[in-house]
């Protein structure tokens, strides 16, 4: 295969072949996987098939595609409820791999995977990385973590199956980092948005200007970043910055991707159907409205999920995509239905806030998250109004109480924070909701 | 034979110091002495007024958070040493001083100086035995002539 030069998508790669299937052949591979995947579920995992029970369905009533409208969601509290092995479809021993992602409230997600799974899973990075220009002969470094963490290994698995010569990294430990980069001819990265600007700040420092080294290419995902960001991250750098999505419970990395036009992510429909629903209603909207991304998994044995209500925010792009794709494309993902913000790759959501906050004095205080981003890195500042109960005279007794708040946070979440006492009616009162989170991050 | 002394939080940027001088300012309440105890992130200001259930609810209504804190005054000699040996006593005594400072009236030819104990009954107890003239709010706006 011959080598592409910087900025230029190598030729066609076979795995990629489904995203170009014809509309009638993709819709009849879907709904044959569908009719399978339903049925599945409801056989083999109890809170499916008590849902369905519940309407009156069973797997005959999906006659076709539209039917999928009538099944009923799965959410994430059901993966919480269910912790930790209760949507599982399969047996443990066909279960070859088990992930977790964070859950709000301490416990894990946990997702499983059959051995076909995991070739699925690696199947769908092979056709994200293709999307984005990379092949055989490529050398990705890969520095999303590895681990319990969908990331690290959904990517090298990806990677390897490519082709390319993958550099396990995982994160941190910029400085080498960067020196991996320069020895040993790195021309893709995988790792978040703002990772990245880190290693382009430090680079810098180091003396090294990354639009002299090899790499072309940033395969970049597990965080929301805007276009600006992009702009700012292709300058930098000289490299091709590309959105990608996924989620752990969907399947990790994989889900979708830009292509060389970088103008919305094809969704690899054939394996992960999506609708677009009213968030409110749950009413499914047409390709072009804007709603909550629902999906689901077509071909996932071990763990299918029906419907899954993702709280992204986005639309489905109706028209055809420059690069003859089929598979449709969603506009990028910058904000989610609830209130949930991510910071250094950590899901928190403003109620663990309050609970940190609550541990430690019994009254909940008015209180702002404000997220800002320095020399690459998220910071997060959790202002506190002061209010009689707790002011006291003595100076020690304050930074103590700075101090607990601060130590209850980084025990509830695992993330150092500032914490900042404030005077009380400084933090703006809104009508209705509170605004508890100003986020002044340039994404 | 305590003083109630007020504290107010402040945030530590501009304007925030003045904030609480201008409400009492305003209700015509004259600070008798005060001290400003600064951290990086903040500040809590002490004032000592004559008036301080009044100084209290106006400064609460400005949107200031105060506490009331007892405080002993205690008459030193205004002269080198005067302050020491008094410390003396208490140190020897083993009670336990959270603060001091000094007030900006004298008493006749005798300096006050305004402590926070960490338990005030007991100290002024134990410092009365010894000779230490605890001075009450009474006697002290009377002497300093407010």
């Amino acid at each position: 295969m011959k080598e592409a030069a910087k900025g230029q998508a190598p030729t066609f790669h076979p795995v990629s072949a489904p995203d170009y299937l014809p509309a009638e052949q993709l819709w009849q591979l879907q709904f044959s996987r569908l009719s399978a995947i339903v049925a599945r579920a409801y056989e083999r995992v109890g809170l499916f098939r008590q849902r369905m029970d519940e309407r009156g369905l069973t797997p005959a009533d999906v006659t076709s595609l539209a039917d999928i409208a009538k099944l009923p969601f799965t959410v994430k509290t059901d993966l919480r409820d269910t912790y930790p092995f209760g949507l599982f479809a399969s047996e443990m021993k066909d279960v070859v791999r088990l992930h977790a992602s964070s859950g709000t409230t301490g416990k894990p997600i946990v997702v499983a995977y059959t051995q076909a799974d995991v070739d699925v899973w690696a199947s769908v990075m092979v056709r994200t990385f293709a999307a984005c220009g990379l092949g055989r002969g490529d050398i990705i470094q890969n520095s999303y973590g590895y681990g319990l963490f969908t990331g690290g290994l959904g990517a090298h698995y990806g990677a390897e199956a490519l082709g390319a010569t993958v550099i396990p990294t995982s994160g941190g430990n910029t400085e080498r980092q960067i020196m991996v980069m320069k020895d040993f001819g790195v021309t893709a990265l995988c790792c978040t948005p703002s990772y990245f600007l880190h290693i382009v700040d430090r680079a810098a420092e180091m003396g090294i200007d990354l639009k002299e080294l090899p790499i072309r290419a940033g395969i970049f995902g597990a965080e929301p970043w805007t276009e600006p960001m992009r702009e700012r991250v292709e300058q930098a750098s000289g490299v091709k910055a590309y959105d990608i999505y996924g989620l752990s419970e969907i399947i990790g990395p994989g889900v979708a991707s830009e292509c060389a036009e970088q103008s919305g992510l094809h969704i690899f429909e054939d394996h992960f159907y999506p609708e677009i629903i009213d968030p409110t209603s749950g009413e499914p909207l047409e390709d072009g409205q804007e709603g909550e991304l629902v999906l689901t998994t077509l071909s996932k044995w071990a763990m299918p999920m029906i419907r899954y209500r993702t709280r992204d925010i986005t639309y489905i792009i109706p028209e055809r995509c420059g690069c003859g794709r089929t598979v449709r494309r969603i506009r990028r993902i910058n904000r989610r239905s609830d209130d949930m913000f991510i910071i250094r790759g950590v899901n928190v959501f403003p109620s663990q806030i309050e609970e940190a906050l609550l541990r430690v004095e019994g009254t909940l205080p008015h209180y702002q998250i404000i997220l800002t981003r320095e020399q690459g890195l998220d910071r997060m500042e959790i202002q506190v109004e002061v209010t009689a109960a707790v002011f006291s005279d003595r100076v020690r007794a304050m930074e103590d109480l700075q101090r607990n708040l601060s130590h209850s946070i980084e025990q509830i979440l695992g993330i150092r924070s500032k914490v900042t006492l404030v005077e009380p009616h400084t933090l703006k009162r809104s009508e209705g909701k509170a605004k508890r989170l100003i986020d002044k991050r340039d994404l | 034979m305590k003083l109630n002394q007020l504290s107010v939080f402040l945030e530590n940027k501009p304007g925030r110091l003045s904030e609480p001088c201008k409400v009492l300012a305003q209700a015509g309440i004259n600070i008798l002495t005060l001290s400003l105890a600064d951290t990086q992130q903040f500040g809590i200001l002490r004032l000592i007024v004559r008036e301080w259930e009044q100084a209290k609810v106006e400064l609460e209504k400005a949107g200031c958070v105060v506490n009331i804190t007892e405080v002993v005054a205690i008459e030193v000699a205004d002269q080198a040493g005067g302050l020491e040996s008094v410390l003396e006593m208490i140190e020897a005594a083993d009670i336990n001083v959270e603060y001091i400072y000094a007030f900006t009236y004298r008493s006749g030819d005798k300096a006050i100086i305004v402590f926070r104990f960490e338990n005030p009954d007991a100290a002024i107890e134990t410092l009365q035995g010894k000779g230490v003239n605890v001075i009450g709010p009474v006697a002290l706006y009377d002497r300093i002539g407010q």
